[in-house]
């Protein structure tokens, strides 16, 4: 299949004019990554080219040799790589996460890399851009998903902590992005009791505070006995662990997108659901979509056949874009992908 | 209405039985009359108001919502209340007038003609927020599944006065919504309401699962047996009320069914006594023969009582138990003296559709286990029999699972290995995995062998397993039509589940031409290849007639 100037390879997108892959989904050459979730983010590859941050980011998960050479871009910044402009640009997912616009010929194709419009104090904003081909993420791609206000949610868990103060608070997060934007949030909320963490967050979240972003006290929970009333953030896989048995009566909270539909809270078995994403949601993906003006859109993981339909009505080319490896967030590594 | 749709969303995530108790509580010892009542009456099902057919709440939202973006929204979140909740289109002004509360939404929709019920309820949806719009529809649609059966809704009130369930039970057919009088009662303002009720429901005795090692403590002789009959648990009250004879029936949870069953109501009512209330199996009988579960279900299944209905299906009471005779409580006295009186009563009350569930005559648990495998062989109307009952003769009528007073000893599932073919995203608690499994099993075709069909099961996994499960099924599709997925499968590929079922039918609405009855994934067989999976030949050996 031919997406503007990209085509689809068992590995992933790939650019012929370039020689390079986005995101790909094993080891390749040359790979433009735009965040580093794990299912965007795979070791192994020859020639890295990201942001600072996600490749900073890429080290602390697989180690510093996680590819054999690497290089970082500035949003903004342009490069020519055989006869393409490739410049990157905030898609507010997670810190250092890039749309990647590739132009040629006076031809403008986007790839989103995963995104959300909703301000979020631990990464740079989303920026809008025009192009006649739009790659947009789709994760939250069903008119059913219109998350709740991120502050009211957060109220909903200082109110729980209130009511059952006897009870530790376990919040399930992913560990890159939504385990420090919910500290954060907290903090913004008045919030200035340590807030405690497994330890499988804690590489990560040690990075977003030496890269300046200030999360105040941050307590790792193991060893630090059954904290009645204290909010714990752990992996979501960790909820239903052993480990979580160590806690004062743990009441089960889980911070995601998905808790929006109440199915799937509930066979998680989460007690207290928060609608708290970082991807955009039916309205952002809509919007995004409008602003672009692209003339083609092809529409990746999650739910593309809502958007397909809703865009093909109102004149566009649109195709959904099959890549399977996107979004799967628990298959290998477990705690840290997006929703 | 906030109130009672925030008690069931918080109730819906609640998972333990006592959880839900103190959220119930702390809803009637907060919330004030009449709305409470009203919450009562919806958690144990006693509204009385029109229901909205899901065709009408398409309609709604089919006018307000893309047709299309409505379907795939609907096939990912497998609720339609919660789906439509979600989608339909809020307020814009946030300020606007309070929402309405229980009383209200319930008289306007009592009040409503079936003509008017379509404005009715858009008007209301529009005055309530998603969660607000999720509780109402579940209401009009009388599906609330929050895990709260009628039984413990009444616990919970009972509990504002220190009473019991069955303290409630023993009124309950007596009131209505909102049930003033109870709630005055529980809070010792009022005096006890009179349970007058002539017909009422009594809570029914329930039996213990039993393993053959667990019976060789026990001793045959202190026991009863009969065959446990794999119809619809009953219970039939007829009484004298001041405007006549009042003939009901019940189901084990106390729900009415009387409506669907005119034929035995009519039975029922020329037995000799005037007053009594029996326990006993619903079956269908057919020239004499007790008809398998299929078969009834086939009755049940329909929603029109229809002549032709009634005389294809008709409908039997094999009776259990006497629980009450002309205004004397049996409940107390020995299982062995009731049964003599049970005996009687059937005799006397020549009643063509009721007769009596036979005992079988047993000296050692080897003799009983002989029978429990083969019933045909020990002389019994086999079709519908699904293991035997064991009643200690000395057995009062408990309300509810005592222990150590009856047994039931389910006969042994019949277990094949089958390999996935199709995946289906789920309902309910289940929706957006994929957690309906279609299987089939080999059988010789023209051009070598082929998997066939053979049935669909849901359940039998853990939560654990559902998640590889539904991860499988997205790693090795081969093919999408819309809700379903076709993974890959044949010989040398393809995921083994071993499938439990309780019988086996001839069908012609299936491919393979058989039926399974009650199928369930017993274990998943990551170890075995597709190519050893069973064959449809072992299945057709396992037919019922």
């Amino acid at each position: 299949m031919q997406a503007g100037l990209l085509t689809l390879k068992p590995a992933g997108l790939y650019c012929a004019a370039g020689d390079f892959f986005i995101d790909p989904l094993r080891p390749v050459g040359r790979a433009i990554i735009t965040h580093a979730h794990a299912d965007h983010a795979r070791a192994g590859h020859a020639q890295v080219l990201a942001t600072a941050e996600t490749l900073a980011l890429m080290a602390v998960r697989y180690g510093e040799n996680f590819a054999g050479a690497t290089q970082s871009v500035a949003y903004g910044e342009t490069l020519g790589i055989g006869g393409v402009a490739v410049s990157f640009h905030p898609a507010g997912h997670v810190l250092g996460s890039a749309q990647i616009q590739l132009e040629r010929g006076g031809a403008r194709t986007v790839i989103s890399g995963d995104y959300k419009r909703e301000a979020d104090p631990t990464c740079a904003r989303f920026t809008p851009l025009v192009c006649d081909t739009f790659i947009s993420e789709a994760t939250f791609g069903l008119p059913v998903f219109r998350h709740a206000k991120t502050a009211a949610e957060i109220d909903k868990l200082l109110a729980s902590q209130r009511l059952f103060p006897e009870r530790t608070h376990l919040v399930g997060v992913y560990a890159l992005g939504k385990a420090q934007r919910v500290i954060a949030l907290l903090r913004a909320a008045g919030y200035d009791r340590p807030v405690y963490i497994h330890g499988a967050l804690e590489k990560i979240t040690a990075y977003y505070q030496e890269a300046g972003i200030a999360l105040g006290d941050v307590r790792r929970a193991t060893g630090a006995g059954d904290l009645p009333g204290e909010l714990v953030l752990c992996p979501p896989t960790a909820l239903n662990d052993l480990w979580s048995r160590k806690f004062a009566e743990p009441l089960t909270a889980f911070a995601s997108g998905w808790t929006r539909v109440r199915a799937h809270a509930r066979q998680r078995g989460i007690e207290l659901p928060l609608v708290i994403s970082d991807h955009a949601d039916w309205d952002g993906l809509c919007a995004t979509i409008q602003e672009t003006n692209c003339e083609t859109l092809l529409v990746t993981h999650g739910e593309p056949d809502a958007l397909v339909h809703c865009f093909r009505q109102r004149g566009l080319n649109a195709e959904p874009l099959h890549i399977l490896g996107y979004g799967d967030e628990e298959a290998d590594a477990p705690p840290e992908t997006g929703a | 209405m906030n109130r009672f749709a925030a008690l069931l969303d918080r109730l819906a995530y609640e998972p333990s039985r006592l959880g839900k108790l103190r959220l119930m509580t702390d809803y009637f010892r907060q919330v004030g009359d009449p709305d409470r009542g009203f919450g009562l009456a919806a958690l144990t099902g006693a509204l009385s108001f029109r229901l909205a057919k899901p065709a009408l709440i398409r309609m709604l939202i089919y006018e307000r919502v893309d047709p299309v973006l409505f379907d795939l929204s609907y096939d990912f979140v497998g609720d339609l209340s919660e789906t439509v909740a979600l989608l339909w289109p809020g307020k814009a002004d946030e300020t606007a007038a309070p929402p309405p509360g229980l009383a209200e939404v319930i008289e306007t929709l009592e009040s409503a003609s079936k003509l008017d019920l379509p404005r009715v309820l858009a008007r209301l949806l529009d005055a309530l927020d998603e969660t607000g719009r999720w509780a109402l529809l579940k209401l009009i649609t009388g599906a609330l599944r929050v895990g709260v059966s009628a039984r413990l809704a009444k616990q919970a009130v009972a509990e504002l006065g220190g009473y019991s369930a069955n303290d409630i039970e023993d009124l309950w057919h007596g009131l209505a919504p909102p049930y003033l009088d109870l709630f005055a009662w529980l809070e010792g303002r009022e005096a006890r309401p009179d349970p007058a009720d002539p017909a009422r429901f009594c809570p029914a005795m329930l039996a213990h699962a039993v393993t053959e090692k667990e019976l060789a403590a026990l001793t045959p002789a202190d026991f009863a047996a009969e065959w446990k009959w794999d119809g619809i648990r009953v219970q039939a009250a007829v009484g004298r009320g001041p405007r006549g004879k009042i003939i009901r029936l019940y189901s084990r949870t106390g729900e009415e069914i009387s409506a669907a069953f005119p034929d035995l109501v009519d039975g029922l009512g020329r037995a000799a006594s005037e007053s009594f209330s029996l326990d006993g199996e619903l079956l269908i009988v057919r020239d004499g023969r007790v008809q398998a579960f299929g078969v009834l279900q086939q009755r049940l299944n329909r929603k029109q009582v229809t002549a032709a209905l009634l005389s294809d299906f008709p409908a039997h009471i094999r009776a259990y138990d006497l629980l009450a005779l002309d205004g004397e409580d049996l409940r107390a006295l020995p299982f062995a003296e009731r049964r003599q009186k049970l005996e009687a009563f059937v005799a006397a009350a020549r009643v063509e559709r009721l007769d009596l569930s036979p005992e079988i005559a047993f000296a050692s648990w080897d003799f009983l286990a002989a029978a429990r495998h083969d019933p045909a062989s020990a002389g019994a109307d086999w079709a519908a029999i699904e293991g035997v009952m064991l009643k200690r003769r000395d057995s009062i009528y408990v309300p509810g699972r005592p222990k150590g007073l009856w047994y039931k000893w389910k006969r042994d599932p019949f277990a094949v290995d089958a390999v996935l073919m199709y995946a289906q995203r789920g309902h309910g608690k289940r929706s957006s995995f994929y957690s309906d499994f279609t299987f089939g099993v080999w059988r010789a075709a023209t051009g070598g062998d082929e998997l066939v069909p053979v049935g669909k099961a849901y359940f039998g996994f853990t939560d654990a397993e559902l998640r590889l499960l539904d991860r499988y099924v997205r790693n090795h599709t081969t093919n999408r039509f819309g809700p379903v997925r076709e993974v890959a499968y044949g010989k040398d590929e393809g995921l083994v589940l071993e499938i439990a079922f309780e019988g086996l039918n001839r069908s012609s609405r299936h491919k393979s031409g058989v039926a399974m009855r009650f199928p369930r994934i017993n274990r998943i067989r990551w170890d075995k290849p597709a190519r050893e999976a069973d064959r449809l030949e072992t299945l057709e050996r396992l037919i019922i007639a």
